[in-house]
C-alpha cells in the first residue's frame, strides 16, 4: 500500500516534469513574440510621432518627415549603443528591436566601437559595416533589378 | 489616435515575426535584417506595400521592410523620371537620409564612446 502510494508520486513527478519540458519552449517563443511586438510596436510608435511632428511644425512633406523620422531614431539608437543602454533594451526587446531601423543602427555602431582598438580604418571605419554592408548590398541590388524590370515592363 | 493604434499593431506585427523567425528557424538577427530589406523591395515592388503604408504609417515604415519599400520606390521613381539610370540612382537618392545619418552618427559614437565589457 505504501508502495503503491510512493509509485504514484514518482509517477506525477515525471509528468509534472514531462508537462513543464512540454511547455517551456512554447511558452518562450510566446513570451519573445509579446516582448517583440510591444517593444517593436512602441518603437513605431515614437517614430509615427516624429514624423507628426516634422509634418506640424517643420512643415515637411510625408516623405520628408518620414526621413526625419529614420533620421531621429537612428541617432537615438547610436546615442544609446554608446552609452550601453541599447543593448539592455535590446536583451529585453529582442525582434523588436532587431526588425526596426533601431536594429540597423545598432548593427553600424556595436562593431565600430567594439573593433576601435584595431584603428581608425581597419577597425571603426570598416567595422561600420560589419552587418550594413551585407544589408545593403542585398537591399540596393533588389532595387537595382526592380528597376531595370520596370524600365522593360512597366507593370 | 486610433492612427497610433495601428502603427502600434502592424510595426508589433513585423517584429513579433521576426521574434518567431529567430526562435524558430535557423535566422540570426544579422539574416533577418538581409531577409526583411529585401523582402521590403520584393512586396513593394508588387505594389501591395503602398496601401499597408497608407494604412499604418511608420509602422510600416519604421521597420527595415519599409527601407526596402522606400529602395524599390526610389528605384520606379528614377525610371520614370530619367529612364534606366534611374535604376541606379533612384533606390539611393530616396533612401540617403537614413543611409547618411547611420554612417554619420553610427561613426560619432564609435568616435565618442567606448565599448563597455560585456557583463553578461
Amino acid at each position: 500500500m505504501e508502495n503503491n502510494k510512493q509509485s504514484s508520486a514518482r509517477a506525477a513527478k515525471e509528468n509534472y516534469a514531462a508537462l513543464v519540458k512540454r511547455l517551456t519552449p512554447k511558452s518562450k517563443l510566446a513570451q519573445g513574440c509579446l516582448r517583440a511586438f510591444w517593444v517593436g510596436g512602441a518603437i513605431c510608435m515614437l517614430g509615427q510621432a516624429i514624423a507628426d511632428a516634422g509634418a506640424v511644425w517643420l512643415d515637411l512633406n510625408s516623405a520628408a518627415a518620414q526621413t526625419l523620422a529614420s533620421m531621429t531614431l537612428v541617432f537615438l539608437t547610436a546615442l544609446l549603443t554608446g552609452l550601453g543602454i541599447f543593448d539592455r533594451i535590446a536583451k529585453y526587446g529582442g525582434a523588436g528591436t532587431v526588425v526596426p531601423i533601431t536594429g540597423f543602427a545598432n548593427a553600424m555602431v556595436s562593431p565600430a566601437m567594439e573593433f576601435k582598438p584595431e584603428g581608425w580604418v581597419l577597425g571603426t571605419g570598416a567595422k561600420l559595416f560589419t552587418i550594413a554592408g551585407p544589408v545593403l548590398v542585398y537591399g540596393i541590388s533588389a532595387s537595382v533589378v526592380v528597376g531595370i524590370l520596370y524600365y522593360f515592363i512597366r507593370w | 489616435m486610433i492612427m497610433y493604434l495601428k502603427v502600434f499593431l502592424v510595426g508589433g506585427l513585423l517584429c513579433a515575426i521576426g521574434e518567431a523567425l529567430i526562435l524558430k528557424t535557423k535566422l540570426t538577427p544579422a539574416r533577418i535584417l538581409v531577409a526583411y530589406i529585401t523582402a521590403g523591395v520584393l512586396i513593394s515592388a508588387t505594389g501591395l506595400y503602398t496601401p499597408l503604408v497608407r494604412f499604418a504609417g511608420a509602422g510600416a515604415t519604421v521597420p527595415l521592410t519599409g527601407f526596402g519599400h522606400a529602395l524599390a520606390q526610389g528605384a520606379i521613381q528614377g525610371v520614370q523620371e530619367t529612364g534606366l539610370i534611374g535604376a541606379f540612382t533612384g533606390g539611393l537618392t530616396a533612401t540617403a537620409g537614413g543611409i547618411a545619418a547611420a554612417i554619420f552618427f553610427g561613426f560619432l559614437a564609435a568616435v565618442c564612446f567606448r565599448a563597455k565589457p560585456k557583463d553578461y
